[in-house]
C-alpha cells in the first residue's frame, strides 16, 4: 500500500493475491486495504492538500513538469509496464504496449500541458465591483479504477486530478493492483510531494466502499459497472455529498448502412466488439446492418472473425486473450447460451476453447432481434450480434432504446445521413466511419445511465476543480 | 415615484400546469395556501403527486423528441422567446410583487426591486446565451474531424425553495430553457403562487406545449417522485442540506440523473480592523438580516477583530433597532415575517440556545405581535465557536458576533465547518484581501461588500452547500450533455 511516498502493510495484516488470466496461476500476493488503510490514506492527502504545502504552494507550470517527468518513466519503463499489464489482465503483450502504454503517455503529457491554462474568468457584472472567478483544485479525491485498462483508466483520472492540483486516493481493480503499484514508485522517483498520491489496493465493498462514503473525501471518479456506479453514487450523497463521476457500461449501437464502405465497416465492426477480449465499455455490442447489404456483411464478418488468433498473450501473432476471471467467463457463457436458446443463429465460435481455462471461442450471432438478452445486456466477452434494419428512422430508435449512452458508430458514405444520425444518437461519443478513435484532447463520457461527466479533453478540467467567485467592491467615491 | 401594490389583488390560478394547459390533481386532492403575515388562508391549490409528475414527464418528453417544434426550433428563437417572457413578467411586475410579498412575507419594495427586478434581467441575460452554446472543433490525433455538440440534457426536473420563489424559478427556468430542455418545476408547497402565473405567461409567450410543466405539491409525494423517476435525465434542488443528500441519493437510486444542488450555508464574515467600520456594520448588518435572515448566503458568523470588536458590537446593535413590524404590503414597514410555523419554532429554539449557551443577548430575543410568524432581530455578541448558534443554519434574524486574533487563526476558523457557501472578507489591505479570498473555501468570497451578485457571476457551494454552480457561463454548462463526434478522414489539414 502507497501512501506519503512509503510502503506500508495493511492494518490487518491481510493480504490478496492476484493471478494471470492466462494461466489461472497465483502472480503474487497484495496488501489487502480496508477502511483504516484508507483513513490513513485520506489522512496524508489532506495534509499535503494544506494551505501553504508544498503542492498547494507550486507554480502551476511546475506541476505540469512533473506530470511530463511521469510520462518520461513510463517510457523508459514502458516494456516492464506492459509486461506486468499483460501478466496480471492476460491482454495481448503488442496491445498493451502499443495501445495501452501509449495512451497513458499521450494522456499525461496532454493534461500535463493544461496545467498553467487552467484559467478563471474576470466577469463583466453589474455594479461598481471587480468579479473574477478562481478555478481551484477541489481537494482529496478518490478514484476507483476497473480491470479491463488497469494502467490507462487510472492515468486518464490521475493526470486532470493532478493537473488542477488536487491529491488523490486510488483503489484498483482488486483483479489487476500491479502496474498502479508499479505506478506509485515511478511517481516517488519523479519527485511528487509525499501524499499527493496514495493507492490502497483492496477490494470494493471494503476499500471501494470506504472511499465512496469518506466524509473528507472531496470527490470520486470511478469506472465500472452501472449497477456499481449507482452505489457509488448514492453512498456519496448519503455521506458528504462529493462530486461523483462516472465511466460506466455500454450496448453501442454500431450501425452500418447500405452505402458504407463494406469492408471498412466489417474491420471496424469487428474490431470495436472483439478488441480487449470483448472486454471495453466501448463495445459494438449491438451491429445494425442495413437490409441490403446485411448477408454479405455477415458473411464477410463470420470469415474475419474465424481467423481471429486467441492464445498467449505474450505470442506476437495473438489478438484475443483470455477473460479476466471464472465471473466474468461465466457470464459470457451464460449470455452465448441465451442468444442459441432465443432464436438468435449462431455463426461460429458459441463455446470455450477446449483445452484452456478462460478462453472463449469469438462468437457471431446473426438475426438477432431487440428483444433477445445478447442484443439487452452487456455481455463484456468477444461475442458479436448483428441485427438488420430497413431505414433510418427506424434505426434510430431502435439504437436509442436502451438506458445506456456510451458510444455510437455509423458507416456511410453520405454528409447528410452522417451528420443526421450523429446529431440523433443518444451517446456521449459518436464515430463516423471509424471506431475506437479515443483520444486524450475529445471528451469522452456517457449519455444516460452509461455515466455522469466526462473524461479527457478541456472538459475532464471541470470535473476536478471547483469554481470559486470573488466579487471586490470598489469604493464609491472614487471613479 | 413609488409603486405601490395592487389592492384586493384577485387569482385564479391554483392548478396543475401541463401542455400549457391547467389539469386538476390525478387524486382530486388540493392543499392550501397562506400569508404568513396573518396566517389567514389564499387559497387552494391542486396538490400533485407522483401520478401528476408522471403526466408532466410523459408531456415533457414529448416536447423533446427529435423532430417536435422545441428541437427544431432555432437556438435564436429559443432566446427570443425568453426574452417575451421577461417582457411579461415586466408588464405583470406590480401583480407579481403583490403576490410574492403576500405568499412570502417579503416586503413590498423588495419583491419588487429585487425579486422581480432581477428575474427580468436574469432572464434577458440567459435569453442571450441561447445561440452563443458553443461546442468546440478539437485537433485530435490521428486522420479525424472531431467536433463537440454541446447538447441539451433532455427533461430536467427543478425543485424550488420558499425564500425567493420567483427568483429561484428562473435561475432554474432560464438557463434550462437556454440550452434546449423541457422542465418539470415544483415549487415549494409554501409558496406555489408566482410559479404558477408565471405559467401563464409561458403559455401566452408562445413556448410550445409541455417544453415547461409545473406540479405543486410537496416533498415527500412530488419532490420524490422528480428525484426517483426513471425519465427524468436531471435533477436541480435549491434548499436544505438535509433534502439534498436524500435527493442525490435518490437520483443514484434510479436512473444516475445528473444532479445539482444549492443548499445551505454557515456564512463567515470577516472584518479587519482596518475595515472602513460604518461600511462592514452596514453591510454585515444587511448580510445576516435582509429578507427576515432567509436567505442560503446569510452572513451569520461575524469574526470581527478584537481592537474594534466592543465598537462593531456597539454600532451593529444601533443598526438593529431600526425595524418597523407588520404588513410587508404595507409602506413603511421593514422588517415582515418569517415563512411558516416549522422555521419560526426552530429560530426561536436557536435563540433560546443561545442564551443557555452564554452568548451575550444584545438586543431582541424573542418573537413579536401576536399574529404572523414575527420575530425580533436579535444580537448576540461573545459568540464561541462550539454553540448551537454558531454551527448551525438558523436561518432568522439573528446575528452572531465573535472575536478573533489573528489571521491564520480566522481563516481556519472561518473553515471549519461542512457548509462553503459565501463569505465576506473587510479590509483595505491587498494583500489581506488576496490572501484570504483565496484561503476562504466558499463558493463565494466577497471583499467589502456582501450578497452582491448578478446573473454574470457563477454562484454555489464548496463541500456540503451544494454540487455544481448556477447563473454566469457555468450555470449554462450544467444544462448540457456533451457529444463528442470524430469522422475519419482521408487526410489530415492542421
Amino acid at each position: 500500500i502507497f501512501i506519503n511516498n512509503e510502503w506500508h502493510e495493511s492494518k490487518s495484516g491481510k493480504k490478496f493475491a492476484t493471478y494471470n488470466p492466462s494461466t489461472v496461476e497465483k502472480i503474487c500476493e497484495v496488501e489487502e486495504g480496508d477502511k483504516p488503510d484508507v483513513d490513513k490514506a485520506v489522512e496524508a492527502a489532506q495534509a499535503a492538500f494544506q494551505r501553504g504545502s508544498p503542492w498547494r504552494r507550486m507554480d502551476a507550470l511546475s506541476r505540469g513538469q512533473l506530470l511530463h517527468q511521469l510520462a518520461d518513466l513510463m517510457e523508459r519503463d514502458r516494456t516492464v509496464l506492459a509486461t506486468l499489464e499483460t501478466m496480471d489482465t492476460g491482454k495481448p503483450f503488442l496491445h498493451a504496449f502499443f495501445i495501452d502504454l501509449e495512451g497513458c503517455i499521450k494522456t499525461l503529457r496532454y493534461f500535463a500541458g493544461w496545467a498553467d491554462k487552467i484559467q478563471g474568468r474576470t466577469i463583466p457584472t453589474d455594479d461598481n465591483v471587480v468579479c473574477f472567478t478562481r478555478h481551484e483544485p477541489v481537494g482529496v479525491c478518490g478514484a476507483i479504477t476497473p480491470w479491463n485498462f488497469p494502467l490507462l483508466m487510472l492515468v486518464w483520472k490521475l493526470a486532470p486530478a493532478l493537473c488542477c492540483g488536487n491529491t488523490v486516493v486510488v483503489k484498483p481493480a482488486e483483479q489487476t493492483p500491479l502496474t498502479a503499484l508499479y505506478l506509485g514508485s515511478l511517481i516517488k522517483e519523479v519527485g511528487f510531494p509525499p501524499g499527493v498520491v496514495n493507492i490502497v489496493t483492496g477490494f470494493g465493498p471494503t476499500v471501494g466502499a470506504a472511499i465512496s462514503s469518506h466524509p473528507q473525501i472531496d470527490k470520486i471518479a470511478f469506472t465500472g459497472s452501472t449497477e456499481v456506479g449507482k452505489l457509488v453514487k448514492e453512498a456519496a450523497s448519503r455521506s458528504n455529498l462529493k462530486r461523483v463521476t462516472l465511466e460506466l457500461g455500454g450496448k453501442n449501437p454500431c450501425i452500418v448502412c447500405a452505402d458504407a464502405d463494406l469492408d471498412l465497416a466489417v474491420e471496424c465492426a469487428h474490431q470495436g466488439v472483439f478488441f480487449n477480449q470483448g472486454q471495453c465499455c466501448t463495445a459494438a455490442s449491438r451491429v445494425f446492418v442495413e437490409e441490403q447489404i446485411y448477408a454479405e456483411f455477415v458473411r464477410r464478418s463470420v470469415e474475419y472473425t474465424k481467423k481471429r488468433p486467441v492464445g498467449d498473450p505474450f505470442d506476437a501473432r495473438t489478438e484475443q486473450g483470455p477473460q479476466i476471471d471464472q465471473k466474468q467467463f461465466d457470464k459470457i457463457l451464460d449470455l452465448i447460451e441465451s442468444g442459441k436458446k432465443e432464436g438468435a443463429k449462431l455463426e461460429c465460435g458459441g463455446s470455450a476453447m477446449e483445452d484452456r481455462g478462460l478462453f472463449i471461442k469469438p462468437t457471431v450471432f446473426s438475426e438477432v432481434t431487440d428483444n433477445m438478452r445478447i442484443a439487452k445486456e452487456e455481455i463484456f466477452g468477444p461475442v458479436q450480434p448483428i441485427l438488420k434494419f430497413k431505414n433510418i428512422e427506424e434505426v434510430i430508435k431502435r439504437a436509442n432504446s436502451t438506458e445506456y449512452g456510451l458510444t455510437a458508430a455509423v458507416f456511410t458514405k453520405n454528409l447528410d445521413k452522417a451528420l443526421k444520425l450523429a446529431s440523433a444518437l443518444e451517446s456521449g461519443t459518436v464515430w463516423i466511419n471509424c471506431y475506437n478513435a479515443i483520444y486524450a484532447q475529445a471528451p469522452f463520457g456517457g449519455f444516460k445511465m452509461s455515466g455522469n461527466g466526462r473524461e479527457l479533453g478541456e472538459y475532464a478540467l471541470s470535473e476536478y476543480t471547483e469554481v470559486k467567485t470573488v466579487t471586490i467592491k470598489l469604493d464609491d467615491k472614487n471613479h | 415615484a413609488l409603486n405601490e401594490p395592487v389592492q384586493n389583488l384577485k387569482w385564479k390560478l391554483e392548478k396543475i400546469f401541463i401542455n400549457n394547459e391547467w389539469h386538476n390533481s390525478v387524486s382530486g386532492k388540493k392543499f392550501p395556501v397562506f400569508n404568513p403575515a396573518t396566517e389567514e388562508k389564499l387559497c387552494d391549490v391542486e396538490e400533485g403527486d407522483k401520478a401528476d409528475v408522471d403526466k408532466a414527464v410523459k408531456a415533457a418528453r414529448q416536447a423533446f423528441q427529435i423532430g417536435s417544434p422545441w428541437r427544431t426550433m432555432d437556438a435564436s428563437e429559443r432566446g427570443r422567446l425568453l426574452c417575451k417572457l421577461a417582457d411579461l413578467i415586466e408588464r405583470d411586475r406590480l401583480l407579481l410583487a403583490t403576490l410574492e410579498s403576500m405568499n412570502a412575507g417579503k416586503l413590498f419594495a423588495s419583491s419588487y426591486m429585487v425579486d422581480v427586478g432581477s428575474s427580468i434581467k436574469t432572464l434577458r441575460y440567459c435569453a442571450a446565451w441561447a445561440d452563443k452554446i458553443q461546442g468546440r472543433t478539437i485537433p485530435i490525433d490521428g486522420n479525424f474531424f472531431t467536433y463537440t455538440r454541446h447538447e441539451p440534457i433532455g427533461v430536467c426536473g427543478q425543485i424550488i425553495p420558499w425564500n425567493f420563489p420567483l427568483i429561484m424559478l428562473i435561475w432554474k427556468i432560464g438557463p434550462a430553457l437556454s440550452c434546449g430542455n423541457t422542465v418539470i418545476v415544483k415549487p415549494a408547497e409554501q409558496t406555489p403562487l408566482t410559479a404558477l402565473h408565471v405559467a401563464s405567461l409561458i403559455k401566452e409567450a408562445g413556448f410550445p406545449p409541455g417544453v415547461v410543466n409545473i406540479v405543486p405539491g410537496y416533498g415527500p409525494t412530488a419532490g420524490a417522485a422528480i428525484s426517483s423517476h426513471m425519465d427524468i435525465d436531471k435533477v436541480a434542488f435549491t434548499g436544505s442540506t438535509e433534502v439534498g443528500k436524500m435527493i442525490k441519493e435518490a437520483a443514484g437510486k434510479s436512473n444516475l440523473k445528473r444532479v445539482t444542488l444549492e443548499l445551505g450555508g454557515k456564512s463567515p464574515c470577516i472584518v479587519f480592523a482596518d475595515a472602513d467600520l460604518d461600511s462592514a456594520v452596514e453591510f454585515a448588518h444587511q448580510g445576516v438580516f435582509f429578507h427576515q435572515g432567509q436567505m442560503c448566503v446569510a452572513a451569520s458568523r461575524l469574526f470581527v477583530e478584537e481592537s474594534i470588536y466592543d465598537e462593531f458590537v456597539r454600532r451593529s446593535i444601533e443598526r438593529t433597532k431600526k425595524y418597523v413590524f407588520g404588513n410587508p404590503l404595507t409602506p413603511g414597514v421593514n422588517q415582515g415575517p418569517q415563512i411558516d410555523k416549522e422555521q419560526y419554532d426552530k429560530i426561536l429554539d436557536l435563540i433560546e440556545s443561545g442564551k443557555k449557551e452564554g452568548a451575550k443577548l444584545e438586543c431582541g430575543g424573542g418573537p413579536w405581535g401576536n399574529k404572523g410568524y414575527f420575530i425580533q432581530p436579535t444580537v448576540f455578541s461573545n459568540v464561541t465557536d462550539e454553540m448551537r448558534i454558531a454551527k448551525e443554519e438558523i436561518f432568522g434574524p439573528v446575528q452572531q458576533i465573535m472575536k478573533f486574533k489573528s489571521l491564520d487563526d480566522v481563516i481556519k476558523r472561518a473553515n471549519n465547518t461542512f457548509y462553503g457557501l459565501g463569505a465576506g472578507i473587510f479590509t483595505n489591505d491587498i494583500d489581506k484581501a488576496l490572501t484570504v479570498s483565496c484561503a476562504l473555501q466558499a463558493g463565494t468570497v466577497w471583499v467589502n461588500c456582501y450578497g452582491v451578485g448578478s446573473a454574470q457571476c457563477p454562484f454555489g457551494g464548496f463541500k456540503m452547500s451544494g454540487n455544481g454552480r448556477e447563473m454566469g457561463e457555468y450555470g449554462i454548462y450544467a444544462y448540457t450533455e456533451v457529444k463528442t463526434v470524430t469522422m475519419k478522414i482521408s487526410q489530415k489539414n492542421s
